[in-house]
């Protein structure tokens, strides 16, 4: 299926959210303190209903939302690679976290004042949301960074593992890179926002940012790491193995 | 002023209607007895986020992943209601919750139950969510404040819960001759458990009389029981689903519907840990519980830090 | 496992809209003010049910002694005159 641009660039974000937000949700029942638990979700359904307003969008032909988010295999998601990686323990998903919903806030506050209708109303909604979720992971990143030793060293690697998929959200091929001159979307300016808050933010953590910036990427074209594959065995099996079934 | 008269002004309060409050003098046995039942309460809701926790990332489709996400929140934070009820009375959280991991304290057992099925998060909402509000909504009258408190923010939240648990067997029911034998399936499976869940029969509950004297319960566990197959028989018909009950028939003259007898043997042993799940349930509880540690130490440390990174710049 | 990790517990008061005082609805832990204001939000607004939160942590909280309840309110009930009611306004004057 041939893909306009602007359904690429909804997918690329209603994916990001729709996998993370699953990421979160497994977090539920099993978070460090009853609260955070609540935060974790509060989060996940932002997210979740974030991609489902983007999936309605592009659904065309009597397609659905679940049509789109249900029977599409891992080579069609165009998810970030961040967004797929393992909670791992608490500081990982903070962290991971953190280095998205930087991307995300960022890139919204560029939407807000774009040059395409739907995607200027679906970023001056999302980002309220998406501004507390910053604030979240970024005081939580400073509280577990700056906390105790063990802390610290557990953060410290957790960013060390995730660093190198950051590169990929600013990556952008030629055609994305028209799009975004088209909806007067500055990359340059998302991303050195990007850097500019995080490093502030690490920085208070007392953390120290990673030195290479080689980076792991794939996640757009469908070339995703071993773990989008077991996520969607679970996501869609239920909806996969019952195909008659219309109403759930 | 002797004790007796402090034990009678405070069992005429009750008997008024009126509340007890946090700092009300009260026997030790009502602090020790809602301690009990308000924990238990509690600990129920956090164990019952895990069964249908299970099923979030599997639900069919987006609508169904964020509301029975926002369930299971809800779960958590009805947990987090009772537990701050409970901490008025002197036991703080994590004793509690440490008591629950030990084995010390109990949680209903309906939890130890597996989900095995999508069907089984539409039981659980319908049976087991319509069961707990039968209780609860009897507790909202409960003679300990803050306990009644958390119950009428609890049922305010909890209505959505019963509907969509009926909706997901209705669309079931309704749906292919598949989804209807899963629905049937999940109800063969919860519909006893579910009765279950209102306790020991009168003739054999330890608790009850003093408990309702005190108001600490405002009916019977029999009561309770009978209130909810009268409501919950009518919805099977409608769903043209059948309970898994020979014996089950209405009693014309009393409009009561009276049903088989209960299998106390399996209740008692799923309370005493042999249910098919209840290592598994305590196993996730002991694991968030030990992987949080570091975490709470962590924020404890960071806030004692910046408390003193404040003072040092004051002076 | 030790239990010293514990954050303390905070009162939650929440405006629910404009115009209307600060109300009780409840309690949570929190380790510092931020996170208890963040733990506010996420347990209970999550139905729209307020605007503005305060947060005390409970330890801070001074009460009066349920002992001292008759010493202390009882010597209202007598003082009638002041309410309005007590006052009478002859009928032809209309509302005051």
């Amino acid at each position: 299926m041939k893909l306009s641009n602007l359904e690429t660039f909804c997918l690329i974000l209603a994916d990001s959210n729709l996998i993370l937000g699953h990421r979160l949700s497994e977090w539920c029942g099993h978070g460090p303190e009853l609260e955070q638990d609540i935060a974790l979700i509060n989060v996940s359904l932002d997210l979740i209903g974030q991609s489902r307003s983007l999936y309605q969008h592009i659904a065309k032909n009597g397609e659905t939302e679940d049509d789109i988010a249900y029977l599409r295999d891992a080579k069609d998601f165009k998810n970030h690679l961040l967004c797929e990686i393992p909670n791992g323990h608490f500081g990982d998903t903070i962290i991971r976290q953190f280095l998205y919903d930087s991307f995300h806030y960022f890139l919204l506050e560029g939407l807000t004042k774009c040059k395409n209708n739907f995607l200027r109303g679906y970023a001056l909604k999302s980002i309220k949301e998406v501004q507390y979720h910053l604030k979240h992971s970024g005081n939580w990143s400073i509280r577990l960074g700056d906390g105790t030793n063990e802390s610290h060293n557990k953060l410290q690697e957790s960013l060390n593992n995730i660093w190198a998929y950051t590169p990929e959200m600013f990556e952008l091929n030629t055609p994305e890179i028209q799009f975004y001159e088209k909806l007067g979307l500055n990359k340059d300016k998302i991303k050195n926002n990007w850097i500019n808050h995080t490093n502030n933010v690490l920085r208070e953590a007392t953390l120290k940012i990673p030195e290479s910036n080689w980076g792991q990427s794939g996640g757009k074209t469908g070339q995703h790491t071993e773990h989008l594959g077991f996520i969607l065995a679970e996501m869609q099996h239920v909806r996969r193995s019952y195909p008659d079934a219309k109403n759930w | 002023m002797g004790e007796i008269s402090l034990e009678e002004k405070f069992q005429n309060t009750i008997d008024k209607e009126s509340k007890i409050e946090p700092k009300d003098w009260m026997p030790d046995g009502y602090r020790k007895n809602l301690i009990r039942q308000i924990s238990q309460h509690a600990h129920s809701e956090i164990i019952g986020m895990l069964p249908e926790g299970n099923w979030i990332t599997r639900a069919p489709s987006l609508m169904r992943k964020v509301s029975l996400l926002a369930k299971v929140q809800d779960e958590a934070g009805h947990g987090l209601y009772l537990y701050s009820a409970m901490e008025t009375l002197g036991l703080s959280r994590d004793e509690s919750l440490e008591q629950l991991i030990t084995g010390k304290a109990k949680y209903s057992s309906i939890f130890n139950y597996p989900t095995i099925s999508w069907a089984d998060i539409g039981a659980i909402g319908w049976l087991v969510d319509g069961a707990a509000i039968v209780n609860q909504v009897a507790l909202q009258r409960t003679s300990y404040g803050p306990y009644a408190r958390a119950m009428v923010k609890i049922c305010k939240e909890e209505s959505f819960h019963q509907r969509q648990g009926f909706e997901i067997m209705t669309n079931l029911a309704k749906g292919t001759k598949e989804q209807k034998e899963m629905a049937q399936n999940a109800l063969n499976r919860f519909w006893w458990p579910s009765l279950m869940m209102f306790g020991p029969s009168d003739k054999d509950s330890t608790h009850s009389d003093q408990s309702l004297k005190w108001k600490i319960k405002r009916m019977t566990n029999d009561e309770l029981r009978q209130e909810f197959v009268n409501k919950t028989i009518p919805q099977v018909e409608f769903l043209g689903l059948t309970v898994p009950d020979p014996d089950l028939k209405l009693n014309k003259k009393t409009g009561q519907y009276e049903f088989g007898a209960i299998n106390w043997e399996e209740f008692y042993n799923v309370i005493k840990g042999r249910g098919p799940c209840n290592k598994e349930r305590i196993a996730a509880r002991t694991k968030a519980q030990k992987e949080g540690e570091w975490v709470k130490a962590a924020a404890k440390a960071y806030s004692a830090k910046k408390i003193n990174r404040r003072n040092t710049k004051a002076a | 496992m030790s239990t010293n990790n514990e954050w303390p517990l905070w009162e939650v008061f929440l405006r629910t809209k404009k115009g209307l005082n600060h109300k009780h609805v409840g309690s949570i832990h929190a380790a510092d003010e931020e996170m208890a204001i963040e733990n506010a939000r996420d347990v209970y607004t999550r139905r729209n049910e307020g605007i503005s939160i305060w947060v005390v942590e409970s330890s801070h909280i001074h009460a009066s002694s349920p002992s001292e309840q008759e010493s202390l309110f009882d010597a209202a009930n007598d003082k009638v005159y002041r309410h309005p009611t007590f006052y009478n306004i002859p009928d032809e004057v209309g509302h005051i």
